[in-house]
């Protein structure tokens, strides 16, 4: 009998790198290699003086794979931090979408009305086609998107999802 | 101080104390090999193939303590130090491995002889650099040292350009090179030590299950481990990897645990209520079955790497730290406060190990017409009894009966490819264990079907005069392959026959070594006797039964109490379904 297995969870992480060449192929490369699961990337240097790369990924685990991937990431030489935001507590979550969306007539309108009430500001207008921003959590990205499909949504891209602790806290 | 990049090389090798360095030349290492030319301090071990190179590096480093450095050439001169790099990673072995590359301007160019050699090795290193100025080489090469050495070890790769190797640059000396990011953590936390000694001394019945980290530790963590084991009277288990960290002969030892380990040491495991796992890692082969993995039992677990924390098995007291220096602590704590082992409950717990240990789980059919490998074994452990031996192996049924059978009682005694299983892993080591103990007894145990993986290096040992022996247990079977056939396949032998093997006793000769046989019981005392007598290269052909298996076994997805013993007739029944996709 084999005991049920925990469920899993999602967590955010946040990954202070020194931003030399190959780092994000060593992070990337230790969730596939060692099968765990990327929901979302994003990275970009955070502080060029001090050559740091800020790297947040979002990962679905039981709490002891979430736990091994905090230990894992650890063990890369040029990681100087690692923080599983979700356990630490209370985080801001925030995503950014493009989202392109062609039409005309009533739809095109709705589109708009859809927009203004969700957040999104259009970045370009033509005379077929939207481009909207929006950002907030991952899931109003996800309602937003889900909203367009039947107004003309024809291309989508997404930063990945940023985090914070929320108060004074830092990384 | 201004110097080429194959200068800087040879200078921080020299400055990190390096004697001798395993390798291969081609074009992209071409400048390096002509700095090593022009010194006299470094030696330099010409191998056959790359693959022996890293092999022999950490035959050499696992015999010594000390860092083994290989030096091979970019495209496949990379590619084939992938598997020492590998094996390495996984038994945690520190190697320095510098490879050519093509020049800065042809990297990515599909060159000659080029590959992405630091994303090949990305995950098979602890970690690696391509250096891309004359003036990074010495620091990342230092670094290289300190990473390789220390926390848990492992093999790095320096990948170096042939025009870096050319250009000039600044030298540093170690003492100026910091390391910030890796300073791994080696003392234990005190609250952790004091909850696991009051475990300890309140165990009824407990176990010390001990691993490669100790003997990684050093000397002195295994002397440290024999005074803890000592004072509380405790039994004491041991991984393949950790073989020799305890006295084998001593009493309290209960033999190597796992897959093919002793009885009385996986019913221990199963029913310890105290285990204390000091660097070893609940490896697949030793916890057989997780979830029915020593149920009763509170977990102690010493590791230097947190990342063993917790990964299969969930333990009630994890303690991070180098296991010699917390074995201190521990030590110290046990003395502190006085401790007293519950003397009533151990001597009821060591009665029922000495009933387990009456099953004599390692004894087999004894026969006076054929060479049972067992014996072999035996024979070879007796007759070398009382000299200055080190021991290799391959990989398959010769290396467990070798883990079995051979008395280890000292540490960096016992070199053997524990977490990879790599096939021609033992004669390479034997040649660098050979070169760290030049007057030392070194014996490759091998099966035929292994040292055909790596016997070119049969003329590296020729060449360079070291006297190994390669005590070949020939059955003409991979033997560990039919014995799973046997196991889960009906018996359908799917090519785990080597039909056409060579003659060894001429391969030996042809290659400059010295060749016997021994055929029959009667003949293998001699024959052992005569090979510890030789100063060259030999190979001994021990001709056994064709089809004897190793036992005990645990069968893959069985528990520790579902061992297979060797007097059971009937295998072919006792993996389980869901065992049948183990490895």
């Amino acid at each position: 009998m084999n005991a049920p297995s925990p469920a899993t969870q999602r967590h955010v992480f946040s990954v202070l790198v020194n931003d030399e060449p190959g780092v994000l192929a060593r992070v990337i490369g230790l969730f596939s290699g060692r099968g765990y699961n990327i929901e979302s990337l994003a990275v970009a240097i955070v502080d060029a003086e001090r050559s740091l790369s800020r790297i947040t990924v979002v990962s679905i685990g039981t709490p002891q794979i979430l736990e091994q991937i905090e230990a894992q990431l650890n063990r890369i030489v040029p990681v100087r931090k690692v923080v599983d935001l979700t356990r630490q507590g209370a985080t801001v979550e925030r995503e950014m979408a493009l989202v392109k969306v062609n039409g005309s007539g009533a739809s095109r309108m709705e589109a708009l009305k859809v927009a203004e009430a969700a957040h999104a500001k259009a970045k370009d207008a033509s005379p077929e086609a939207f481009i909207f921003e929006i950002t907030g959590t991952a899931g109003e990205i996800d309602n937003f998107i889900n909203l367009m499909k039947p107004l003309g949504l024809i291309e989508t891209v997404r930063s990945g999802v940023l985090g914070l602790a929320r108060g004074n806290k830092t990384v | 101080m201004r110097m080429t990049g194959a200068e800087i090389i040879i200078k921080a090798l020299r400055d990190q104390g390096v004697e001798i360095i395993f390798g291969y030349p081609g074009g992209a290492v071409l400048p390096i090999y002509d700095a090593l030319f022009k010194q006299n301090d470094i030696r330099h071990i010409l191998v056959r193939q790359e693959g022996g190179a890293v092999h022999a590096a950490e035959g050499y480093a696992r015999s010594t303590g000390k860092v083994g450095c290989v030096l091979v050439t970019s495209g496949p001169g990379a590619t084939n130090a992938v598997t020492g790099l590998t094996d390495a990673l996984l038994d945690s072995i520190p190697i320095v491995c510098l490879t050519g590359q093509v020049p800065t301007h042809l990297i990515g160019n599909d060159a000659f002889q080029e590959c992405d050699t630091t994303g090949i090795t990305r995950p098979c290193t602890k970690h690696n650099w391509l250096v891309k100025t004359p003036d990074q080489l010495a620091r990342v090469m230092h670094e290289a040292f300190h990473i390789a050495g220390s926390g848990r070890p492992g093999p790095v790769v320096i990948d170096i350009p042939k025009d870096v190797q050319l250009a000039e640059g600044d030298y540093v000396p170690p003492s100026m090179v910091e390391h910030p990011l890796y300073q791994p953590k080696t003392v234990g936390d005190e609250k952790a030590v004091q909850r696991a000694v009051e475990l300890i001394a309140d165990a009824e019945r407990p176990l010390f299950y001990t691993g490669g980290g100790v003997i990684n530790s050093g000397r002195r963590a295994c002397e440290t481990l024999q005074k803890l084991v000592k004072a509380t009277g405790y039994p004491i288990t041991s991984t393949l990897m950790g073989l020799g960290a305890y006295p084998s002969t001593d009493g309290q030892y209960l033999g190597m645990v796992g897959m093919h380990g002793s009885y009385e040491s996986n019913l221990s495991m199963y029913n310890c209520d105290v285990m204390i796992n000091i660097g070893a890692r609940f490896d697949d082969r030793v916890t057989g079955k997780l979830s029915e993995f020593s149920p009763k039992s509170k977990k102690i677990h010493v590791d230097i790497d947190a990342s063993s924390i917790n990964k299969t098995v969930v333990v009630d007291v994890p303690i991070i730290g180098d296991a010699g220096t917390v074995l201190d602590q521990i030590l110290k704590e046990w003395q502190a406060k006085g401790h007293r082992p519950d003397k009533e409950a151990l001597s009821k717990w060591w009665s029922q190990i000495n009933q387990w240990r009456a099953r004599k789980s390692f004894s087999y059919k004894k026969s006076d017409k054929i060479i049972k490998p067992q014996y072999a074994l035996e024979r070879l452990r007796d007759l070398t009894r009382g000299h200055d031996t080190y021991f290799t192996t391959e990989v398959g049924q010769h290396q467990m009966w070798a883990a079995q059978f051979l008395e280890l009682n000292e540490p960096h005694r016992w070199m053997t490819s524990g977490g990879l299983g790599t096939m021609g892993y033992g004669l390479p080591a034997a040649i660098g264990v050979q070169l760290a103990h030049p007057k030392s007894l070194v014996i490759d145990v091998a099966g035929e079907a292994s040292i055909l993986m790596n016997i070119q290096e049969m003329s590296t040992a020729v060449q360079h005069q070291l006297p190994v022996k390669v005590f070949i247990i020939n059955n003409q079977w991979m033997g560990m392959v039919r014995q799973w056939q046997e196991l889960i396949h009906g018996g359908r032998y799917s090519q785990s026959y080597t039909a056409a093997l060579p003659d060894f006793v001429k391969l030996a000769e042809a290659f400059g070594g010295i060749g016997m046989r021994a055929e029959t019981p009667a003949e293998l005392d001699g024959v052992i006797k005569e090979m510890m007598k030789t100063d060259k290269p030999t190979i001994v052909d021990v001709c056994v039964d064709q089809k004897e298996n190793c036992y005990p076994m645990i069968p893959g997805g069985r528990a520790h109490y579902e061992m297979i013993l060797g007097d059971d007739q009937d295998i072919s029944t006792a993996t389980p379904d869901e065992g049948l996709v183990l490895v």
